[in-house]
């Protein structure tokens, strides 16, 4: 390597810190982005980490992953193949060094490269000592070790602490090479170990000692900056999914006035919406951490009835359980939300790998004719949104609603431009305060839409018994009549069809008509838009779009697929939106693209697949 | 919603009924189970519109249409996840859970402990059958070990459930057993569970005359009930029996309780235990509930434990208000916001 003479910029840039579980990876990640977000560049992020909480340390199963792409043009994606690694130990080199792009950078601590720890990682010999390595990779190796400790040298810390703070000399380097200023990190570390003050001097010291590394070390290293982005103006923070969703119940908590209900039980990767709603409680969010799965949404049920606007978030093993639940709110004809925010099935199968896999088990999964709307979110801002129109929609049409996110927009991380008041979505909630009929309270009169009233206890005059037995169309009474049981069925379908009325068309990103449309759903946006983008800057006939609405599918979707040769599905999953796409639009027959490797797709890869198809 | 600015009406039972038949087998305890509920109701001080019944699925858990408040028929084993998540999203109102051993013990059985450990006022009422009727006739959980049903022809192999001793086991707050048959008990019963605040367990022992018909002979008829059933009531001596010579002794040797006749080998009235369902310590509570499955002893029936707690409804709305106190009413824009922006011109 050269001696670098200045700075030189990039428009866009993918870091992976990977480390042991213990080597705090996930904070490294989450503070070099909140760096990048304050300086402005658009980004993604995606964390990746094992389901153990502590696998045995410096083994293959224990590596934890962060990987953050920002840019100063639009970003869709945590990116394909990082441009820079930061590997903390011979395991975590091992089983990320395939992903690295060639010729990209490889940041090492080389300290951690103990005979024990290659010995743990399955290596032979010290790949640090390869000469193919270096030819591969632009290769730093750094002892942050004993750097770390030098640094520490005299402060008191145990060596295990010490070792601890090893995460902030590898985020020093980082913001000395992407050229961050380090003010507002020594500020962050302050309030963050605040309570402990030994630990701020700490990291603040190896932080430091870091960024002076890159600033003054003899290997020349080329130095870098990441413009901002050319983001629509506005007040930003940085949101996950998870996050997001929550703070899009407590939104419509707020917007209405009424309670929002979460009854809920921890399963990854949904668990951190519990637990960011219940820091809301102040805006009228209340939280029940229930006993099960089913005790979860069976709280919610009996809060909706109660009036409150009920909410259950889970994962697929989770969904499973809840499905009878789901049929009582169908029939009950409650409002709800079932967020369900999908991970690698069946079974427990993998709790922290994201996966498309519960779109049909969502659409058809409950016994007896059972329709629900179903709303997928788009990327991890987008949950905000996609929370409160579900809500809306629930409350609208007295109905449960599916919302599907998944484990890549529930801990993955972007920009999210802050909504003026004015920009937020109008939640009408009505009760029912007087009888309907004749003096007396029917519970399934209808309006002209076929929503049912909404009278909660408390209101004189209209006691009325609900609940999972088949209702008379009118008094809600038990019926076990056969032709009641059919119109309610036809009922309860054509209310969800009518739903369409506040579904919006898709719109087309790219030409009307062409050789292939890329049809996706949920949390692929991302990867299927850049793709896109990328082939039409190649002139290439491809077109996009992107469905956040699955039942009712949009009104326009027929009709703009037949303006194109080939349609392509690409999706986390085995082609469950493929199949579904033949189903309702008989004569489609999508091209399938699957993926089901725990991870978001990639752009290139997909890329690469449609030019076959074209 | 709740209407507490307006005067209480005035109610009888007949306000109380919902003017839908009940669908019960001709002879069921259930009627007299209700027919008590609706002549208690009356005089527990609240609206009507402010009462819920919550059920599950079985013969018992039809309950709710028959009676003339807010109620909702729900699934098998999860009423109590239902009315709890009620109850604390709407402390005010008054909820009931109507349940039966099939429906509270078996399928239901975690959602049943957890209410119980959780001190949510709910007031559940458990009709015990000991067997399954609306699925005809099989083994349920408060089943005797050896029962001959359509399910265990050769005889049950699996030991029952002691309701009671469950519901104190898991914690709850306000432990009572009764019995169909013995309505002003029952009334007394269902009195003293109204006016519990807190987790509630009551017990009823309910005659099935199709699939288990004199489940309860053995204590209730009257030519032995006067010896097979201990009426327990706070702050007053456990005797039972012809003029009430017989009463519950503990015996520190064995640490356990024995029957004593009073007049009898020295033993005076001081000798037995005075009842006290006030005690926070349950276990006295525990071997009371679990005489009723020991041969030589009788029945307790009554309130085996009332202690007084804190409920989870009230700790999370203090835990509400304590938020709302310290941060006031923030506005929206300021809840979107948080506290780490940047701007973008």
């Amino acid at each position: 390597m050269s001696t670098p003479s200045k700075v030189q910029q990039v428009e866009t840039v993918t870091i992976r810190f990977v480390g042991d579980s213990g080597d705090g990876m996930q904070l490294t990640g989450t503070e070099f982005t909140r760096a990048n977000a304050l300086a402005g560049t658009d980004l993604a992020t995606f964390p990746d980490y094992p389901a153990e909480i502590r696998a045995p340390a410096g083994s293959l199963s224990g590596v934890s992953g962060y990987q953050v792409n920002f840019g100063s043009r639009e970003i869709h994606t945590p990116g394909d193949a990082p441009d820079v690694l930061v590997a903390m130990n011979p395991a975590a080199l091992k089983t990320n060094l395939p992903d690295l792009r060639p010729g990209g950078m490889l940041i090492v601590n080389k300290g951690a490269f103990t005979a024990s720890n290659l010995e743990k990682a399955d290596y032979k010999s010290n790949p640090l000592d390869d000469d193919a390595l270096k030819h591969a990779y632009k290769v730093v190796a750094v002892d942050m070790s004993m750097l770390t400790e030098h640094a520490l040298e005299g402060s008191g810390l145990s060596s295990k602490e010490t070792a601890r703070c090893r995460n902030y000399f590898a985020l020093g380097l980082m913001y000395w090479l992407y050229s961050r200023p380090m003010e507002q990190q020594l500020e962050q570390i302050q309030k963050k170990f605040g309570k402990k003050p030994e630990f701020v001097e700490a990291n603040q010291k190896v932080f430091k000692a870091g960024y002076a590394f890159g600033e003054t070390a003899e290997i020349g290293l080329q130095r870098y900056e990441v413009p901002a982005s050319k983001l629509p103006p506005g007040t930003y923070r940085t949101v996950t999914g998870n996050y997001a969703a929550a703070l899009g119940f407590a939104t419509v908590a707020k917007l209405t006035g009424k309670q929002v209900f979460l009854g809920s039980y921890p399963i990854t990767p949904a668990t951190e919406i519990l637990h960011e709603m219940s820091h809301f409680k102040e805006h009228g969010v209340v939280t029940y951490q229930a006993e099960d799965e089913i005790a979860a949404i069976g709280s919610a049920i009996g809060a909706s009835f109660g009036g409150a606007l009920g909410c259950t978030t889970t994962s697929g093993p989770g969904l499973a359980l809840k499905s009878e639940m789901m049929g009582l709110a169908v029939i009950a004809e409650l409002p709800l939300v079932i967020v369900d925010v999908q991970r690698g099935g069946p079974s427990t199968g993998m709790p922290t790998k994201t996966e498309q896999s519960d779109l049909l088990v969502s659409l058809f999964g409950r016994h007896g004719e059972a329709p629900m709307p179903v709303i997928a979110a788009q990327s991890p801002a987008d949950c905000f949104w996609a929370a409160m129109e579900a809500m809306k929609i629930a409350t609208k049409w007295m109905t449960p609603v599916l919302l599907l996110t998944d484990g890549y927009l529930g801990n993955g991380s972007e920009p999210f431009k802050i909504p003026a008041a004015s920009e937020l979505p109008r939640i009408d909630v009505k009760y029912q305060t007087t009888p309907n009929h004749d003096g007396a309270y029917m519970p399934y009169k209808r309006d002209a839409k076929l929503v049912r009233p909404w009278a909660v206890p408390g209101t004189p005059g209209l006691e009325h018994r609900i609940g999972g037995l088949e209702k008379d169309s009118l008094s809600g009474m038990v019926s076990y009549d056969g032709m009641n049981h059919e119109k309610m069925v036809l009922t309860r379908a054509q209310k969800v069809a009518n739903v369409i009325e506040d579904v919006p068309d898709v719109e087309i990103y790219g030409k009307a008509s062409g050789e292939v449309l890329l049809v996706s759903w949920g949390g692929t946006f991302g990867s299927v838009r850049g793709a896109a983008e990328q082939l039409q800057g190649q002139g290439k006939s491809v077109s996009h779009v992107h469905l956040r609405w699955l039942n009712p599918l949009p009104k326009n979707l027929g009709a703009v697929m037949k303006g194109f040769k080939k349609i392509m599905v690409p999706e986390v999953n085995n082609g469950q939106l493929a199949f579904y796409l033949r189903g309702m639009y008989p004569g489609v027959d999508p091209v399938q693209f699957n993926r089901i490797n725990g991870k978001p797709i990639k752009i290139a890869e997909l890329a690469g697949k449609v030019l076959e198809v074209l | 919603m709740a209407t507490e600015n307006t005067a209480l009406p005035v109610y009888s039972k007949k306000d109380f009924e919902s003017g839908v038949d009940p669908r019960w087998c001709p002879g069921c305890g259930d009627f007299s189970i209700i027919n008590q509920v609706q002549k208690v109701l009356p005089a527990v001080g609240r609206k009507r519109e402010d009462i819920v019944f919550i059920s599950g699925i079985g013969c018992s858990s039809r309950f709710p249409y028959y009676m003339n408040n807010y109620g909702m028929h729900t699934l098998h084993g999860r009423a109590p996840s239902f009315a709890s998540g009620l109850k604390v999203s709407r402390p005010e109102l008054m909820v009931w859970v109507v349940t039966g051993d099939g429906d509270a013990l078996a399928i239901g059985g975690n959602h049943f402990i957890h209410a119980m450990r959780r001190n949510i006022d709910l007031k559940l009422l458990l009709f015990n059958n000991r067997i399954y009727g609306l699925t005809k006739g099989q083994v349920s959980p408060t089943s005797e070990l050896g029962k001959k049903t359509k399910s265990t022809p050769h005889g049950s192999p699996d030991a029952p459930f002691n309701p009671p001793a469950l519901a104190i086991g898991a914690g709850a707050t306000f432990v009572a057993r009764s019995i169909d048959v013995e309505g002003a008990h029952l009334g007394t019963v269902l009195k003293a569970a109204a006016e519990h605040k807190g987790s509630c367990f009551t017990e009823i022992y309910q005659n099935c005359p199709v699939f288990n018909d004199g489940a309860y002979v053995s204590i209730t008829e009257k030519s032995v009930k006067v010896d097979a059933l201990l009426r327990m009531e706070h702050g007053k001596p456990l005797l039972f029996g012809k003029d009430n010579k017989k009463g519950i002794r503990f015996n520190p040797q064995t640490a356990e309780l024995e029957v004593v006749v009073v007049g009898e080998g020295g033993v005076t009235e001081k000798d037995v235990l005075v009842h006290d369902a006030r005690r926070d310590d349950p276990t006295l509570a525990f071997m009371l509930a679990n005489l009723s499955l020991k041969p030589g002893f009788p029945t307790p029936i009554g309130v085996f434990r009332d202690v007084s707690r804190p409920t989870a409804e009230e700790l999370t709305w203090n835990m509400i208000n304590a938020a709302k106190g310290k941060k006031g009413d923030v506005d929206v824009v300021k809840l979107l916001a948080g506290s780490d922006t940047w701007n973008i011109k």
